[in-house]
């Protein structure tokens, strides 16, 4: 005899589904029912398998009809560059015609002032954007339901309510701060991230700016932020942030390299250095069918992408490379005594930066906003270019939740003593493409 | 060149920080990122339960020591009861020892799930500790159907246990072991062999089999290191000698090593508990003419088990009256967290956790 407890009636098995169809009542019956044998819900008895419960299936459904219907408007919309030229073209016009002695640098000033708002509202948005789409990610990889009641459809209000505390919340600061480098550390930080967007291509014709030397250009902005991370390490005046700071310049300055000698095959494969003419080189397709996407030449394509992958990681401080904020050994990091807004302006730069590199991922290996078929170029090169970008996006999320963290020294072997020799062994595989 | 002036820089890590376990305070002094000289300060937590239980009854005692190790508060509720039961020379029914060996093996794996998970996050790697705290959280319910409560459990008392199982729990925890089997594999691809994780702990913070054994090391530290001592096996108590299971053991020392005989001792665990499941007899589960307020007579006595974090030993003197004349307890975690100091200097920063995580401190434990 296994139990010692007499023999109560047979009861009827405990259905949950049957006792509350929706699965988050579920789970909060769970908790108050009264009985601790039967209201208790195990993983086991939620999830034989997630297919089966009726509110995946009906998730799946959902983000399948979001995922069409934003193709439908993609579609509706069609290219916008060519209406963005006309737009341009209209406005120099009524300016000429309005303001006739107004000096024509003004007027376009103006033009680029605007595009540069339109851009600082990408970032911006951006930002909201990943921070909810992440914490939905980790928590789906974590087994949880993450943000889900601000806004109602699954906590997608949930970023903008911490952007409103975060705006209004006090700003405290350490006593003993370098008061003016403090201060101005987060703006270092997060000013040369605006600037680096300025020659993406986010579609046809969509750059803000078609810098001939782009890629020399973004890269020597987002070096820039580094002085943001070490000046806030430096000037908060604790001893983890300083650690936190010098670590990250370290760590970003030996990163950069093997991330500028990956991409120089994809230069010399172009034949510039402009990311709109990378892009370029990119289009059309071999046998009518397959993208002459830089990832798809042999060998060449795949080191490069791997080595950029790697140092994008390590340059956007992500797990495995976020030692610089390492939670375990420095607290937070260079951002431990941040708090309100300008900590807010570090994770910015932070999710900016995120954004860019799948950008530059896109643009360098994926053909920018070139469909992967010739069948789709329907569907506008925005939407190709973005849906690129997030799929890096997400990579970057993927990665940060399912590795654990190198350590300094062994970070600092890995770029020296391995990506940036494999960096250099690439440029001589890529010269019979050069001379093909 | 000239020379350039540098300094060692002290970083106080703790009572405060994400990564201490509690309230440890590590003084260390830096030379860059290099250890040179790392003090482990306790006593941040220290409640004198030993002083305390002077005052108090034989059965108030065992509420206390629900309180050292919070973890696993199954074998310090056992440890005491045991050294209780020497002094009143108690014979504790078959279907109470069985329970006794069950409830502490299920907290073992609870108290080594933990231990994955927050290593896991001292790595830098966050999910394994949702995962292991999902399968932690089954454990928990199974501990509050039996006793009502989840970590602090006052369920073995002298003389037996508190309560018999209530119904369908041993098919509850059987559902529990078929499913955690699973997921010990899920833990492996994901953290155990992740190559980061080798990287970070493989080479880490070795202690060789002369050094743990000087520093009095016990439990999966010990075992770590290469030495089988196992209480359950050496000096088995309860029923262990009627159960057949491996003590498991590492083979460098390193922070790996220790990682991986936690993991280990789990599926040690499961065969264990399987094994009490098909065996356990009826009977009632408290021995009969237990006072409520138990008076053992003078004399003293000594019980050690294998509690999760190594040989956990209480050496009780008695005098007659109804509370202790003196307890002492040989906490491991105390014990083993001593090392520290040894095995710290010359080595990094990130090192600190790596190590300090290992370790597997319980600073409820180490303070007492």
């Amino acid at each position: 005899m296994a139990e010692a407890a007499p023999a109560a009636p047979a009861k009827p098995a405990f259905d949950p589904k049957a006792a509350c169809p929706d699965i988050r009542r579920r789970l909060w019956a769970s908790k108050t029912k009264g009985t601790l044998l039967e209201g208790r819900l195990w993983p086991s008895d939620l999830w034989p398998h997630p297919w089966i419960s009726e509110s995946y299936r009906r998730g799946a459904f959902v983000l399948g009809a979001i995922a069409i219907g934003a193709i439908a408007l993609a579609v509706g919309l069609g290219e916008i560059g060519a209406p963005l030229a006309a737009l341009h073209e209209f406005y120099r016009q009524w300016a000429q015609a309005r303001l006739p002695e107004a000096p024509a640098w003004s007027v376009e000033a103006v033009w680029i002032l605007v595009k540069a708002i339109v851009v600082l509202h990408i970032i911006l948005i951006n930002g909201l954007f990943l921070v909810w789409w992440e914490r939905k990610i980790s928590a789906h990889i974590q087994s949880r339901l993450g943000p889900i009641f601000v806004g109602g459809w699954h906590g997608w209000l949930q970023t903008v309510a911490d952007g409103l505390k975060l705006l209004i919340k006090e700003d405290a600061a350490p006593a003993q701060k370098d008061s003016w480098l403090y201060r101005i550390a987060p703006a270092l930080a997060f000013a040369p991230v605006l600037l680096c967007f300025a020659p993406v291509p986010f579609g046809r014709d969509l750059e803000a700016a078609n810098i001939d030397v782009g890629i020399v250009y973004v890269f020597a902005c987002s070096g820039v932020s580094v002085l943001g991370i070490v000046l806030a390490g430096w000037a908060s005046a604790n001893k983890y942030s300083l650690l936190g700071g010098l670590r990250s310049a370290a760590q970003l300055v030996s990163y950069e390299l093997p991330r500028a000698f990956s991409i120089v095959p994809m230069v010399a494969l172009a034949g510039s250095l402009s990311l709109t003419k990378i892009v370029q080189a990119q289009e059309g397709y071999w046998m009518g069918f397959f993208p002459k996407w830089f990832f798809f030449y042999p060998i060449v394509g795949q080191i490069s992408f791997v080595i950029f992958l790697i140092a994008s990681v390590a340059e956007t401080n992500r797990t495995p490379f976020d030692i610089p904020e390492a939670e375990s050994e420095l607290v937070a990091g260079f951002h431990t005594e941040y708090s309100g807004m300008k900590f807010a302006l570090f994770f910015l730069t932070e999710y900016a930066y995120v954004f860019l590199a799948a950008a530059l991922i896109a643009t360098f290996f994926f053909g920018g906003g070139a469909a992967p078929t010739p069948l789709l170029s329907v569907i506008p090169s925005w939407f190709w270019f973005l849906s690129k970008t997030l799929f890096f996006v997400f990579c970057f999320l993927w990665f940060r939740w399912t590795f654990p963290r190198f350590r300094i020294d062994r970070l600092m072997d890995f770029t020296w003593k391995f990506l940036l020799p494999w960096s250099f062994v690439n440029i001589i595989f890529s010269i019979p493409y050069i001379f093909l | 060149m000239t020379d350039l002036k540098t300094d060692t820089m002290f970083v106080n890590m703790g009572p405060q920080h994400p990564s201490t376990h509690g309230v440890l305070r590590l003084g260390l002094t830096l030379s860059g990122e290099i250890i040179v000289k790392a003090e482990p300060d306790i006593g941040y937590l220290h409640r004198g339960t030993e002083k305390l239980a002077e005052l108090r009854g034989y059965h108030q005692c065992v509420v206390m020591t629900d309180r050292w190790d919070y973890v696993s508060a199954m074998p310090n509720n056992l440890v005491f009861c045991l050294a209780a039961e020497k002094l009143m020379n108690l014979e504790i029914s078959s279907r109470a020892n069985y329970l006794r060996v069950l409830m502490c093996e299920i907290n073992r794996i609870a108290s080594h799930l933990l231990f994955l998970g927050t290593y896991g996050i001292d790595i830098g790697a966050y999910t394994p500790f949702l995962y292991a705290f999902r399968e932690r959280e089954m454990v928990l319910d199974l501990f509050e159907m039996a006793c009502g409560a989840r970590t602090t459990f006052n369920y073995i008392r002298i003389g037996g246990v508190s309560a018999d199982l209530p119904q369908g729990w041993t098919e509850k925890c059987r559902e529990f072991l078929n499913y955690f089997k699973g997921k010990i594999r899920e833990y492996d691809d994901l953290l155990t062999y992740n190559p980061i994780f080798l990287d970070r702990t493989k080479t880490v913070g070795i202690l060789s089999k002369e050094t743990a054994l000087d520093w009095g090391l016990t439990g999966p530290n010990l075992r770590g290191s290469g030495v089988p001592y196992d209480v359950r096996k050496t000096d088995p108590y309860c029923v262990y000698d009627k159960l057949d299971f491996d003590v498991c053991v590492g083979e460098t020392g390193s922070c790996w090593d220790r990682y991986h005989v936690r993991v280990l001792e789990m599926t040690q665990s499961i065969r264990i508990v399987e094994q009490c499941l098909g065996q356990l007899p009826a009977g009632d589960v408290m021995a009969k003419g237990v006072a409520k307020i138990p008076k053992p007579p003078a004399g003293e006595a000594y019980a050690h088990v294998e509690a999760s974090r190594g040989d956990l030993g209480i050496y009780l003197v008695a005098d007659g009256s109804s509370a202790p004349y003196r307890l002492h307890a040989r906490a491991p975690s105390y014990i083993n967290l001593a090392v520290l100091q040894e095995i710290l200097t010359g080595l990094k920063l990130a090192d600190v956790i790596a190590i300090l995580g290992s370790t597997d401190i319980v600073l409820g434990e180490v303070d007492r």
